[in-house]
């Protein structure tokens, strides 16, 4: 800290004034991401995503739930005014489509990033905490969990239960969090190994603190930052793995609409007519590539030590 | 001067502790004793290594078990042995009975927790007091330890204060509920050396005030000089010399003692060669047999390779671990 920094503040101190400069770590993250073009344009991306997978009527008026806006004999037709997207296959609106598409990427992506969090976090902290045992037991089950090929384990759980009452976007979301959890685990476990060694925490110790005060208090808003910065970038990570599972033909299923069925709908006639696939795959992309650059920038901002 | 009916309110008796680590085990205290009553300043002081500061943590039974093992001896509060006592227990006499500081202040405190919050969660905790009492507490306590402008400060980040007053910080934290006895373990060696001299000052000050108990572990003997009673002077794990100040500082009667105090630079010597003891500190995992001083002693005979020193009484009130303690003593004086 510079000498400078020091007499500002306390000047600062003098003046019984809120310093300009802010505190803690999340509030210099925060100070400090508003001032990335790239944290900024990703936000923008995703609010625009977010009110699309809340409020999609207010992008277009067509309800594409609606089989009378679809007419056979338009299919595939090019964009028109009214249709900038053209329509699809069934000559449904592609851009309704496209739009209502987006409500079940962004809840399943949340929902597994949550649910995978709050797991992976959770057994992350008692595996590191706990006991050696416990952290042996769960260190070995996570190993299991990375060997198995993500793809083809989510494959294999979401087909196995395909059959049953569930509803198919929880059932991806259950598929994508079984073979989620062991990254946010590992992170969590490392997170707070590191933080366990430090010197507030034995300090803590020796003033009275109770394990479950260390846990609550010392440990957990220490380890926070890595999980919050791995989520935010697997969020990316587990819509594109919706829309993979979804094109395999074990995600989501008509009539609910998904950018990966969209695709997996479009790719026979790719070669002439290549917009139905072309718009939700961009779609995907940007949502994907937008919370990855969130999560980059997040990371950039809570972790120092990369700048 | 302590009478032999009075119950110590700290006594450590035969302390051993041992770390279990891949390259074998580490001896790092082999049979510490020394006691400390009520009120009184006792100075631990020794090099890194020398296991001054893990018998604090044993004392604190905050060593991380494993690879830590208590391996033997007693350390009684109050007449009670603390290795007897369960986790819990134990818990419960941390802050409220025995409180510790440490040396770096900055790692000591959460840093996603403004001091405020620090310190008046040790209210909350353990006093159950509401969060706005417990702060005005804070505040009271920021005072006490002369942290100025405390009542704007009360929200600031351990990051946004200076060394000096980060260990203020940790102070106020640590006399928060009136412990009997404060541990500090090196508390100014990570700070400028006028900041040192405050630090010491406040923690006077705080000791006069509450009556309670201070053990100041320290590799700097400058440091304590004015705040001590009495000294206890550690080397590979062991007391090797215990003496009220004065008389530590007079006449030494070990010869590491004797070193390190001809190792302090002294102005009215400028120019000429700085003394300094020879060799190295011994290795914890390696410790010579007998002396384990007897590598680097200039008064070795035969004996001090084989014999291991019991702690002989010199007068009344001093001890020392040296086979030929009177001629270090007598050398001393001359």
């Amino acid at each position: 800290m510079s000498s400078g920094t020091l007499a500002r503040r306390r000047a600062g101190g003098r003046h019984k004034k809120r310093r300009g400069r802010p505190a803690g770590l999340w509030a210099d993250a925060w100070h400090d991401l508003r001032r990335r073009p790239m944290f900024v344009a990703s936000v923008i991306l995703i609010g625009v995503l977010l009110l699309m997978a809340a409020w999609p009527s207010l992008f277009t008026s067509i309800d594409p739930f609606d089989a009378r806006t679809c007419e056979l004999r338009l299919a595939r037709q090019t964009p028109t005014p009214g249709h900038p997207f053209g329509r699809d296959n069934q000559g449904c609106d592609l851009f309704a489509r496209t739009v209502y598409g987006a409500r079940n990427s962004i809840v399943i992506g949340m929902l597994t990033t949550l649910a995978t969090a709050v797991i992976g976090g959770l057994l992350g902290l008692l595996a590191a905490f706990h006991s050696r045992w416990a952290d042996a037991v769960l260190s070995r089950v996570t190993e299991i969990f990375f060997a198995i090929p993500a793809i083809l384990g989510a494959l294999l759980i979401a087909s196995t239960f395909r059959d049953s009452e569930v509803d198919s976007i929880l059932l991806v979301v259950f598929a994508l969090t079984i073979l989620g959890w062991p990254m946010a685990f590992r992170i969590m476990r490392a997170a707070v190994i590191t933080a366990m060694s430090q010197d507030f925490v034995t300090a803590a110790r020796a003033l009275g603190a109770g394990p479950w005060r260390i846990m609550t208090r010392h440990l957990l808003p220490n380890a926070l930052a890595p999980v919050i910065v791995i989520s935010t970038i697997n969020l990316g990570g587990f819509i594109a793995a919706e829309a993979a599972l979804s094109f395999l033909g074990v995600g989501v299923r008509s009539p609910d609409i998904s950018w990966g069925l969209m695709i997996a709908e479009a790719r026979d006639r790719f070669q002439y007519a290549p917009l139905p696939l072309v718009f939700p795959a961009l779609f995907l992309s940007v949502t994907v590539l937008a919370f990855i650059m969130l999560g980059d920038a997040v990371r950039d901002a809570l972790d120092p030590k990369l700048r | 001067m302590r009478t032999a009916t009075e119950t110590p309110l700290l006594a450590v008796d035969d302390l051993h502790v041992e770390f279990r680590t891949r390259a074998g085990v580490v001896k790092a205290v082999n049979g510490v004793s020394y006691s400390l009553n009520a009120g009184e300043t006792l100075a631990v002081l020794g090099e890194s290594g020398s296991g001054k500061s893990v018998t604090a943590q044993a004392v604190m039974g905050i060593l991380d078990t494993p690879p830590a093992a208590v391996t033997g001896g007693q350390i009684r509060f109050k007449g009670t042995d603390l290795l007897q006592l369960s986790e819990e227990a134990r818990t419960r006499i941390r802050g409220e009975g025995i409180a510790m500081i440490f040396q770096d202040a900055l790692s000591a405190l959460n840093p996603v927790f403004t001091v405020g919050w620090q310190i008046s969660e040790m209210f909350r905790v353990h006093r159950g007091m509401s969060k706005r009492d417990a702060m005005k507490k804070a505040v009271e306590l920021m005072d006490r330890v002369r942290i100025p402008a405390a009542r704007e400060r009360v929200n600031d980040y351990p990051h946004q204060f200076s060394g000096g007053m980060r260990q203020r910080i940790m102070i106020a934290m640590a006399i928060a509920l009136d412990p009997e006895l404060l541990i500090a373990d090196e508390p100014t060696t990570a700070l400028d050396v006028t900041v040192q001299a405050q630090i010491m000052e406040l923690l006077a000050e705080l000791r006069r005030e509450s009556g309670m108990a201070l053990i100041l572990i320290t590799h700097d003997l400058g440091v304590v000089a004015d705040v001590a009673d009495r000294i206890a002077v550690m080397y590979g794990g062991r007391i090797v010399e215990h003496a009220p100040v004065h008389d530590l500082y007079r006449s030494p009667a070990h010869p590491y003692t004797r070193g390190l105090l001809e190792s302090i630079p002294r102005v009215d010597l400028k120019g000429r060669e700085l003394h300094a003891i020879a060799g190295m500190p011994p290795s914890p995992l390696d410790l010579p047999g007998g002396c384990a001083f007897h590598p680097r002693c200039p008064y070795r005979r035969a004996a001090c390779a084989s014999d291991v020193p019991p702690l002989y009484q010199v007068g009344w009130t001093r001890g020392s671990a040296c086979h030929y303690w009177r001629e270090v003593l007598d050398a001393g004086r001359r």
